[in-house]
C-alpha cells in the first residue's frame, strides 16, 4: 500500500492534470464557435460556384474539348493525395482518423499499380504518414502559428497542386479531411477535386431567354475550375479547423471527466488508509496502557 | 419591388452584402456594364476594378481584385476573392504610400 504521502501526491497531481484539460476544453469550445462560424461563412461562396459550374458544365456537349480539370487526363495512373490535418495533437481520433482513410487509399491504389503522392497540409498528418511512406510524401505544407486559415492559404495550396497537375504530375486528385457534422461527429471525408466532381443542377429560371457569355463559355469555365479548386480546398481546411475543436472539445470532456473519477478514488484510498492507521496508533496506545 | 433586383456580393470568407438595389455597374473582362432589373441572363468574368452599386441614390463602391458575375433575371451574383469596401481601399492605399 502507497505511503499517506504518496496518496497525497498523486491526487495533488491529477488535480493539475485536470485543471489543464478543463482549461483546454473551454478554449477549443470558444474557438470551435469561431471556426464553425468562418466554415458556414464560407458556404455561400462554394455553393454559387458549384451551381454556376453545373450550368456550365451542362453546357458541354463535347468530352474532347472540355478542360483537363473537368474530363481528366484520360489516364487514371497517378493519384495525388491531399491529406489536411491539425497542426497540433490531443483532440481525440481526429488527426489519426484521417490518417488512416488516406493510408488505407494509398495501400489499395498502390496495391493496384498506380503511382501515389501525398501532400500533407498540417504537420500532425505528416507525422503519422511517414511512418508507412517515405518516397511517396511531398514536403509537407504547414500552417503552423497561423491564427485564421483563409483563402490566401488556400490558394497557396492551390496553386502548387494545379502548376504539378499542369507540369503532369498527377491525373487524379483526392482531397483528405474531417467533415464537421457536430461537435461529437467529424466524418473522415475523401473527396474528388480533379477531375472536377459536378453535381448536375437545375438551372436558374431565364424566362425563355439564354445566356450571354463574356467572354466564351470555355474560357470562363478555364478561369473557373482553378478557382474552384481554391474554394475546395478553403472549405476543407475550414470544415477541418471546426472539427479538429469540436474533436478536442469532447476529447477533453473526457480526459477531464476520468481525472475526476481518478481523483475520487484516490481519495478514497487516502481517506480509507488514514483512519486505518489511526486505529492502527490508538491500538498501540491502549495495548500498550494495558500492558502496564 | 418590382424595379429593383436583388444583388449579392460574395467573398469566399463572407456574404459581403446581400441587398435590394436599383442598379449595379460591373467592370467585365470586356467592358464595364451596368445591369438594372430584368437584365438579360449574361455570365462574365470581372476585372480588377471598381464595382458600384446604386440604391435609392445613394452610391456605394466596392474594389474587387477580379472574380465572377452571373446576371440572372431574379438578380446579380458576384464572386471575388477580395472584396474591399472604398474606406478599406483608401485605408490600405494610404498606409501603402506611406
Amino acid at each position: 500500500m502507497a505511503s499517506l504521502k504518496e496518496l497525497r501526491n498523486r491526487i495533488a497531481s491529477v488535480q493539475a492534470t485536470q485543471k489543464i484539460t478543463r482549461a483546454m476544453q473551454m478554449v477549443a469550445a470558444s474557438k470551435l464557435r469561431r471556426a464553425q462560424e468562418a466554415a458556414e461563412a464560407a458556404r455561400p461562396y462554394a455553393d454559387r460556384m458549384g451551381a454556376v459550374l453545373g450550368n456550365l458544365a451542362a453546357g458541354i456537349t463535347d468530352p474532347q474539348g472540355a478542360p483537363k480539370l473537368l474530363a481528366g487526363t484520360g489516364s487514371e495512373q497517378s493519384h495525388l493525395l491531399i491529406v489536411a490535418t491539425a497542426e497540433r495533437g490531443l483532440c481525440g481520433g481526429f488527426n489519426s482518423s484521417i490518417a488512416r482513410l488516406a493510408r488505407a487509399d494509398a495501400y489499395r491504389l498502390m496495391a493496384e499499380g498506380k503511382d501515389v503522392k501525398i501532400l500533407c497540409v498540417g504537420r500532425k498528418g505528416y507525422d503519422v504518414l511517414k511512418r508507412n511512406f517515405t518516397k511517396e510524401l511531398l514536403p509537407m505544407i504547414s500552417y503552423q502559428g497561423m491564427k485564421k486559415i483563409g483563402y490566401e492559404q488556400a490558394q497557396e495550396v492551390a496553386t502548387q497542386v494545379l502548376g504539378d497537375f499542369e507540369n503532369g504530375g498527377f491525373d487524379i486528385c483526392k482531397l483528405y479531411y474531417s467533415r464537421f457534422q457536430n461537435v461529437l461527429t467529424q466524418v473522415p471525408t475523401a473527396l474528388q477535386i480533379i477531375p472536377a466532381h459536378i453535381e448536375a443542377v437545375e438551372g436558374p429560371d431565364l424566362a425563355g431567354a439564354a445566356y450571354d457569355y463574356e467572354p466564351e463559355e470555355a474560357e470562363i469555365l478555364d478561369a473557373l475550375l482553378p478557382r474552384n479548386i481554391a474554394i475546395q480546398i478553403l472549405r476543407a481546411l475550414l470544415e477541418n479547423a471546426a472539427s479538429e475543436q469540436g474533436a478536442r472539445m469532447s476529447a477533453m470532456d473526457n480526459a477531464t471527466r476520468n481525472a475526476g473519477e481518478m481523483i475520487d478514488a484516490l481519495s478514497i484510498t487516502y481517506n480509507r488508509s488514514r483512519q486505518a492507521q489511526i486505529t492502527k496508533e490508538l491500538i498501540e496506545i491502549i495495548s500498550g496502557a494495558e500492558a502496564l | 419591388m418590382a424595379n429593383k433586383l436583388q444583388f449579392d456580393l460574395v467573398s469566399p470568407e463572407s456574404l459581403v452584402l446581400s441587398a435590394q438595389v436599383d442598379s449595379v455597374s460591373v467592370p467585365g473582362l470586356e467592358g464595364d456594364f451596368g445591369v438594372l432589373p430584368n437584365h438579360s441572363p449574361v455570365m462574365s468574368i470581372i476585372r480588377p476594378g471598381v464595382l458600384v452599386v446604386e440604391n435609392d441614390g445613394v452610391v456605394s463602391q466596392y474594389h474587387l481584385d477580379g472574380g465572377f458575375v452571373d446576371v440572372t433575371p431574379e438578380g446579380v451574383t458576384v464572386l471575388a476573392e477580395t472584396i474591399l469596401t472604398e474606406a478599406q481601399a483608401a485605408e490600405r492605399g494610404t498606409s501603402e504610400d506611406a
